[in-house]
C-alpha cells in the first residue's frame, strides 16, 4: 500500500439546532464515515446538498463552521491525530501542511487587499519560504492556472478580477505554501459552463504538477469523475459507496448511485412542426432603461402548440429578458410578439385577462415565487378563482385535481410553502401556471436550483402534463443536459443575441458555429477521459487555425 | 403561540398593566390631579404611598393622572405616524416613479434636522397644546416609519410572488393589501413597539423642558421639572418617573423583540 | 477626474444643499405658523398702530422670500441678527455658549468613543456570554429611560447624596482646566452614558458583520493567529462602519447636549435655545436652529465621506 496522507475513521460531527420556541437540540450531521487519501492522489466526494460533503471537508483541517463539531472518530494527518492537536497544533496545520479553496472566491478574498498579498500570507506566517520565493512561487502559479499578465496579476485587488481568475487565484492560493493535501470545496460550482471548464483544467493541471493530495467536494457527479482517483458517495451524512472512480461511473453497487450516475440520460423524442405556431417571436430588441446597450438583439423564434422551445446560454446572453419581454413586463423597442395569430399588446397592463390567462410562468426559485403568508390552497386556488371564478366546494375539488397532477398527496392543500421540500414547492408552482389552463408555459431556469435527482423528477413530470395538457413551454436554461431532455426546437443565446435555432436534432448536430461548439464541448459527460478528450480537441482546434 | 418565552410574558404584563392603569386612571386614582392634599414633600406613608409632592399633592394620584396623559399622547402620536408613514410608505414602493423620488427627498431634508430640534423651532411658534403636540410628534416621526415601511416593500416588491400577481393581473390594491403587507406586517408591528418608547421618552423631554403639557394637568415628563428642585435637599421624588418609564419602556421593548423574533422564525417569514 | 473625487464633490454638494433646505425649512416653519413676531413681542393688547410701526421697523413689511435671504446672507457672515427679548446682538451671545457646548460634548466624545469600540470588541469576543448578554442588557436599560432622568438619577446619588461631583455645573471664565472638568464630570457621564449604548451596539453589529464574513473564514484556514486575523483582515474592513458609527452618535450627542445643559443649568447653546423657545424669541431660535442642523449635516458628511474614502473598489477602480 502507498502512503497514506489522511486517514479518517469512525467521523462522527454534530451542530447545535435552535428551533424557534424549543430548547437547543444536538443534531448528528455526519456519521461513521471513513475514508483514507494517498499522497499526490484526489479523493473526490459526492452529493446532494445536506450530504454533509462540505463539513467532511473542513474536518479534513479541524474545522467546524458555526456550531459545527467534530464529536467522534480519528482524523490522521501524516500519522498524527489532528483530533488531540491543541489551538497552536492546528495553527501549524492549516494553512500549511492542509489548505482549502472555497466555493465563492469573491466572498473569500479580503477585499480591502491585493491578492499577492493574500496569497503569500500563510507561506510566509508559517515561515516555509521567503517573502521573495513566495511571491516567485505565486507568480510562476499564476502562469500555470493560465491567469493573465502572470507576472503583474498579483498587484490588482480581488474586485479588479473576473469571477473565474478569481477562482484560479484561490487555487494558487491554496497551493502557494506547497501544502500536502488541498481541500476543493465545490470550486466551479458558482461558474459558468465555458468557464468552469477552464478552471477544472487548471486545477487538474496544478494538481498533477505539483502532486499535492486532493479532497475535491462537489455535487456534479460528472465533473468529480474528470479529477479524482477514487469517489465516495454520500448521502444524509452516511457513507453510501466508496471506490475508484471507474468502478463508480461504470459499474456502480448502490441504487443511489445508479440514480446519480444516469441522471440526466432522460431523453425525448422530438416532435414535427405543426403550420401554425402558437408564439411567433418577430425581430425583438429590447434594453432597460438607463442601460448603455440593448440586450436583446433582434430576437426571432417560434413555439409550436404542444411542444418544448429551450432557450440556452449563460448569464447575460439575455434569455431571461427575453421572458420579460415575452410577458409584457419589459415593452420591447422594437419588434413584436404574436400569440395564437393575435399581435400581444407590449405592455403588461394593455393585455386582457384572457391573454395573461393563456401564458403563465414558473420561475427559478420556488422559495420566493409563492407568497410564504399564503396556504396552498390559496396559491392554487386564486387563478382558479380569479381567471373561471370558481369558488367553495368545485374550487377545492379542483385544487384537489391539480395536486393530483403534480403527484402531491391530499394532505398539502392546507401547508404552507415553508413545510415543504424544494422539489415540492416547484411542483406547486406548476400547478399553480396550470390552474389558468395556459397554452404557454415559460419556465426560467426551473430545475436549476435543485438537487439532480429532484431536478430529474420535475422535467419527467413538465414531460407528462405535457402530453396530457397539450400545453408548450418556453424552457429558458445554461444546462445543456436539461435542454437535450426536453426540447424540441432550441435557440442558443449569447450577448443577446440567437446565434443558432432549430430543430433539436439540427441544433445538435456539427457543423456548429464557435459559440454553439463551445458550450457544447464545456458540458461536463460522465465518462473517464472526457476532460483531456475536451482539451485535446480545442488545442487541436487552435493548432488547425 | 403557545411558547411565549418568559422574558416576553413580563413584557406583556406589565405593558397591560399601564395601559390598564391608564384607562381607568379615575378609579383608580386615591386623589384629585390637583388636588392640594397635604405638606410640600412628605415622605411615603400610608395615606400617600408615594408621598407629596412639591406643593404637597399626592405623588401617587399625579403619577397615575401623569400615565394617562403620556400614554394617551404617546399612543395617538403613534398611531398617526404609523398610519402616515406607513401609507406614504407603502405608496411610494409600489408606485415608483417621480412620486417615489419627490416623497423619499422630502423626507431626507426632514430626517436632516435633529428631531428635538425641529420640534423646538416649531414650538417657539406654535401654541403647546395637546393636539399640536400628538400632531408634531406624529408628523415628525413619520418620518422613520416611512423609511422603513418602504424599505420593507421595496423588498417584497421584487419578490417573484409579486411579480407572479402581476402577470396574473391583479389589480394595485390586491397586490398591497393581499400580497405585501401580510408579509410587511411584523416588522412594522415591532417597530411599533419601538416607536411607542420614543413617544414616551419624547413627549417627557418636552413637558421636562416646559414645552409639553401645561401645568395643572400632570405628565410623567412634568412630575420630573415640578420636582426636580428637590433633588439637591435629597427629596427623590423628581425620580419616581424615571422607574415609571423605564419599566414602560423595557416591557414594550420585550414583546416587541418577542415579536420581531417570531416572525424571523415563523414559517416563511420574511427571514430577517 | 479620478472617480472618488467625483464622489466626495458629490456629497459635500449635496450636503450644503441639505443645509440649505434645511434653513429654508427652519425660516419657513417660524414664519408661516399663526401670529408674527410684532405680535407676540407687544402681546395680543398692543394697539393697530404700535403693530403697524414696529412691522415696519423689523421689516416685517418686505415680502418672505426677501427677508430670508438677508436672514441668510446675514448669516453666512456672522450676522444673525439681535435677540428680541433683550436686544442683545445674537452671535456675540452664541459664540460664549457655542464654546461651551463644544467644550461639553468634546470631553463626552473623549471619554465615550473609546469606552464604546472597547465595549463592542468585548461584547464581540465573548458573545453570546454573560459579558455580551450584561452588556445588551444595560443597553437595553439605557436606552429606555430619558437623558434629563438618567441625569437627576446620577445628580441624586453621585452629587447630593455622595457629594463626589457638584451637582450644578456653573462653569465660569478664569476656571482652571481641573475646575473646569471637575464640573462638568456629571454631564459629561449622563452624555456617556446617553450615546455609550447606542455606540456599543453598533460597533459591535459591524464588527460581527465583519467577523461573519468569508474571508476571515479563508484567514482562520491559513493557520494565522486570533491577533493577526483582526489586524490584518477585519480591521481594515471595519474601520468605515466603526467611524460611521462614531458619527451618527456625534450627531446624536450634540442633540443630547440640549436637554443635559438644562438640567445641569450649564451655560451653553441648548438652554439659550430651550430658553428662547419658552420666550418665544424668534431669530434666537432661528440662528440656533440653523447652527445645531449645520452640525448634524456637517458629522452626517464626515461619516460618508469616511465610508467612500475606506472603500477598496472606489480607490482603485477597474
Amino acid at each position: 500500500m502507498a502512503d497514506i496522507l489522511l486517514d479518517v475513521t469512525g467521523l462522527k460531527i454534530e451542530a447545535t439546532a435552535y428551533p424557534p420556541g424549543e430548547p437547543p437540540q444536538d443534531i448528528t450531521i455526519v456519521e461513521d464515515v471513513s475514508f483514507q487519501v494517498e499522497k499526490g492522489k484526489v479523493l473526490g466526494l459526492i452529493g446532494e446538498s445536506g450530504a454533509g460533503k462540505s463539513t467532511i471537508g473542513l474536518s479534513a483541517m479541524a474545522y467546524g463552521r458555526g456550531g459545527v463539531r467534530i464529536t467522534g472518530g480519528v482524523i490522521n494527518i501524516n500519522g498524527r491525530d489532528i483530533r488531540v492537536e491543541g489551538t497552536g497544533g492546528l495553527r501549524k496545520l492549516r494553512g500549511a501542511e492542509v489548505t482549502y479553496v472555497a466555493q465563492s472566491a469573491a466572498a473569500a478574498f479580503n477585499p480591502a487587499k491585493r491578492l499577492m498579498e493574500q496569497i503569500v500570507e500563510a507561506t510566509l506566517a508559517h515561515g516555509r519560504h521567503s517573502r521573495k520565493e513566495a511571491e516567485s512561487r505565486a507568480v510562476e502559479l499564476f502562469g500555470k492556472l493560465g491567469l493573465p499578465e502572470p507576472e503583474t496579476f498579483g498587484s490588482r485587488f480581488p474586485h479588479q478580477v473576473s469571477g473565474g481568475q478569481l477562482q484560479r487565484a484561490m487555487t494558487a492560493l491554496a497551493l502557494c505554501p506547497e501544502p500536502d493535501l488541498v481541500v476543493f470545496d465545490e470550486p466551479t460550482t458558482a461558474l459558468d459552463v465555458t468557464t468552469q471548464i477552464d478552471v477544472l483544467a487548471a486545477i487538474k493541471e496544478a494538481i498533477r504538477d505539483t502532486g499535492v493530495a486532493a479532497l475535491y467536494i462537489t455535487h456534479d457527479l460528472a465533473v468529480v469523475a474528470q479529477v479524482s482517483d477514487h469517489i465516495m458517495v454520500l448521502r444524509h451524512g452516511k457513507m453510501v459507496e466508496y471506490g475508484d472512480t471507474d468502478q463508480i461511473i461504470n459499474r456502480p453497487a448502490m441504487d443511489y448511485t445508479q440514480a446519480l450516475v444516469s441522471v440526466r440520460s432522460t431523453d425525448h423524442e422530438e416532435k414535427t412542426p405543426s403550420p401554425q405556431p402558437i408564439l411567433t417571436v418577430e425581430g425583438v430588441t429590447a434594453r432597460y432603461k438607463n442601460a448603455p446597450a440593448d440586450v436583446l438583439r433582434n430576437v426571432n423564434v417560434e413555439i409550436h402548440p404542444g411542444q418544448t422551445l429551450a432557450v440556452v446560454g449563460e448569464s447575460g446572453s439575455g434569455k431571461s429578458t427575453l421572458a420579460r419581454v415575452i410577458t409584457g413586463l419589459l415593452p420591447p423597442s422594437a419588434g413584436k410578439t404574436v400569440f395564437d395569430g393575435r399581435t400581444l399588446p407590449p405592455s403588461l397592463p394593455e393585455r386582457t385577462k384572457e391573454e395573461l390567462r393563456e401564458l403563465q410562468m414558473i420561475y427559478q426559485m420556488a422559495d420566493v415565487a409563492m407568497n410564504p403568508r399564503q396556504t396552498i390552497r390559496t396559491i392554487i386556488g386564486r387563478p382558479l378563482e380569479f381567471y373561471f371564478g370558481l369558488r367553495g366546494a368545485e374550487k377545492t375539488r379542483r385544487i384537489q385535481e391539480l395536486l393530483d397532477e403534480i403527484e402531491l398527496g391530499d394532505g398539502y392543500i392546507d401547508r404552507y410553502p415553508a413545510e415543504l421540500s424544494g422539489g415540492q414547492k416547484q411542483r406547486v408552482c406548476i400547478a399553480r401556471a396550470l390552474a389558468a389552463k395556459p397554452k404557454l408555459i415559460i419556465c426560467d431556469e426551473v430545475t436549476s436550483a435543485l438537487d439532480p435527482l429532484v431536478a430529474d423528477g420535475i422535467l419527467k413530470l413538465l414531460l407528462d402534463l405535457q402530453k396530457r395538457e397539450d400545453v408548450a413551454y418556453l424552457f429558458i436554461t445554461h444546462d445543456l443536459a436539461t435542454v437535450k431532455a426536453i426540447a424540441d426546437s432550441i435557440a442558443v443565446m449569447f450577448q443577446g443575441e440567437v446565434v443558432r435555432y432549430g430543430p433539436k436534432s439540427q441544433v445538435l448536430s456539427p457543423p456548429f458555429d464557435d459559440y454553439t461548439d463551445l458550450l457544447l464541448s464545456s458540458v461536463p459527460e460522465m465518462r473517464l477521459g472526457w476532460l483531456e478528450d475536451v482539451i485535446e480537441n480545442r488545442k487541436m482546434e487552435s493548432a488547425g487555425n | 403561540m403557545r411558547n411565549i418565552p418568559i422574558s416576553a410574558l413580563i413584557g406583556l404584563f406589565f405593558t397591560g398593566l399601564y395601559f390598564l392603569g391608564a384607562i381607568f386612571a379615575q378609579l383608580i386614582a386615591p386623589y384629585g390631579v390637583a388636588e392640594v392634599v397635604g405638606d410640600v414633600w412628605e415622605p411615603s406613608s400610608a395615606k400617600f404611598w408615594l408621598g407629596t409632592d412639591n406643593i404637597g399633592r399626592d405623588l401617587l394620584s399625579r403619577m397615575i393622572f401623569g400615565g394617562q396623559t403620556t400614554i394617551f399622547i404617546a399612543a395617538s402620536a403613534t398611531l398617526l405616524s404609523f398610519t402616515t408613514g406607513s401609507i406614504l410608505g407603502f405608496t411610494a414602493a409600489v408606485t415608483g416613479g417621480w412620486v417615489d423620488q419627490a416623497l423619499s427627498r422630502f423626507i431626507d431634508l426632514i430626517i436632516s434636522l435633529p428631531t428635538l430640534i425641529f420640534a423646538l423651532v416649531v414650538l417657539s411658534v406654535m401654541p403647546v397644546t395637546v393636539f399640536v403636540l400628538i400632531v408634531l410628534m406624529g408628523l415628525l416621526d413619520s418620518t422613520r416609519v416611512f423609511r422603513l415601511a418602504r424599505a420593507v416593500a421595496v423588498d417584497i416588491n421584487v419578490m417573484d410572488y409579486v411579480e407572479a400577481a402581476r402577470l396574473r393581473g391583479e389589480k394595485t390594491a390586491w397586490i398591497i393589501f393581499r400580497e405585501i403587507l401580510p408579509n410587511a406586517l411584523s416588522p412594522l408591528v415591532a417597530e411599533m413597539g419601538l416607536r411607542f418608547i420614543f413617544m414616551v421618552l419624547f413627549v417627557s423631554t418636552l413637558s421636562f423642558l416646559g414645552l409639553g403639557i401645561q401645568p395643572p394637568a400632570a405628565d410623567w415628563g412634568g412630575i420630573v421639572k415640578e420636582n426636580k428642585d428637590g433633588i439637591v435637599y435629597g427629596i427623590p421624588a423628581a425620580l419616581v418617573p424615571a422607574i415609571a418609564i423605564a419599566t414602560l419602556a423595557i416591557s414594550v421593548n420585550l414583546v416587541a423583540d418577542w415579536i420581531l423574533n417570531r416572525t424571523t422564525s415563523l414559517k416563511g417569514g420574511r427571514g430577517g | 477626474m479620478h472617480p472618488i473625487l467625483k464622489l466626495v464633490a458629490q456629497r459635500v454638494a449635496l450636503s450644503l444643499l441639505l443645509l440649505s433646505a434645511a434653513s429654508a425649512l427652519i425660516f419657513i416653519g417660524t414664519n408661516i405658523l399663526p401670529g408674527d413676531v410684532a405680535q407676540s413681542i407687544l402681546g395680543q393688547s398692543a394697539t393697530p398702530e404700535a403693530l403697524a410701526n414696529l412691522r415696519r421697523v423689523l421689516g416685517l413689511n418686505e415680502p418672505a422670500i426677501t427677508r430670508y435671504f438677508d436672514w441668510l446672507f446675514g448669516a453666512l457672515q456672522g450676522d444673525l441678527g439681535t435677540a428680541q427679548t433683550n436686544g442683545r446682538d445674537i452671535a456675540e451671545s452664541l459664540s460664549k455658549r457655542l464654546t461651551n457646548t463644544l467644550f461639553l460634548a468634546f470631553w463626552a466624545a473623549i471619554v465615550s468613543v473609546p469606552l464604546a469600540i472597547l465595549l463592542g470588541l468585548l461584547a464581540v469576543r465573548y458573545k453570546d456570554r454573560w459579558p455580551d448578554k450584561l452588556i445588551s442588557g444595560a443597553t437595553l436599560a439605557s436606552i429606555s429611560i430619558p437623558e434629563f432622568l438618567i441625569g437627576y438619577v446620577l445628580m441624586f446619588y453621585l452629587g447630593v447624596q455622595l457629594r463626589w461631583f457638584p451637582s450644578v455645573a456653573a462653569i465660569r471664565d478664569g476656571m482652571s482646566l481641573g475646575d473646569k472638568l471637575e464640573v462638568i464630570a456629571l454631564p459629561v457621564m449622563v452624555l456617556t452614558l446617553v450615546v455609550l449604548a447606542h455606540m456599543m451596539r453598533m460597533t459591535r453589529a459591524a464588527i460581527l458583520n465583519v467577523m461573519q464574513s468569508a474571508y476571515i473564514e479563508t484567514a482562520e484556514l491559513k493557520g494565522l493567529s486570533g491577533l493577526q486575523i483582526i489586524w490584518r483582515h477585519a480591521f481594515p474592513n471595519a474601520i468605515a462602519p466603526i467611524v460611521n458609527v462614531v458619527m451618527l452618535n456625534l450627531a446624536y450627542l450634540v442633540v443630547g447636549v440640549v436637554v443635559v445643559e438644562v438640567v445641569f443649568i450649564y451655560p451653553g447653546m441648548g438652554q439659550y435655545l430651550v430658553d428662547h423657545v419658552s420666550k418665544r424669541d424668534i431669530p434666537v431660535v432661528q440662528a440656533c436652529g440653523l447652527i445645531f442642523a449645520a452640525v448634524y449635516i456637517g458629522l452626517n458628511l464626515i461619516a460618508d465621506l469616511v465610508s467612500i474614502l475606506a472603500n477598496p473598489r472606489l480607490r482603485h477602480p477597474k
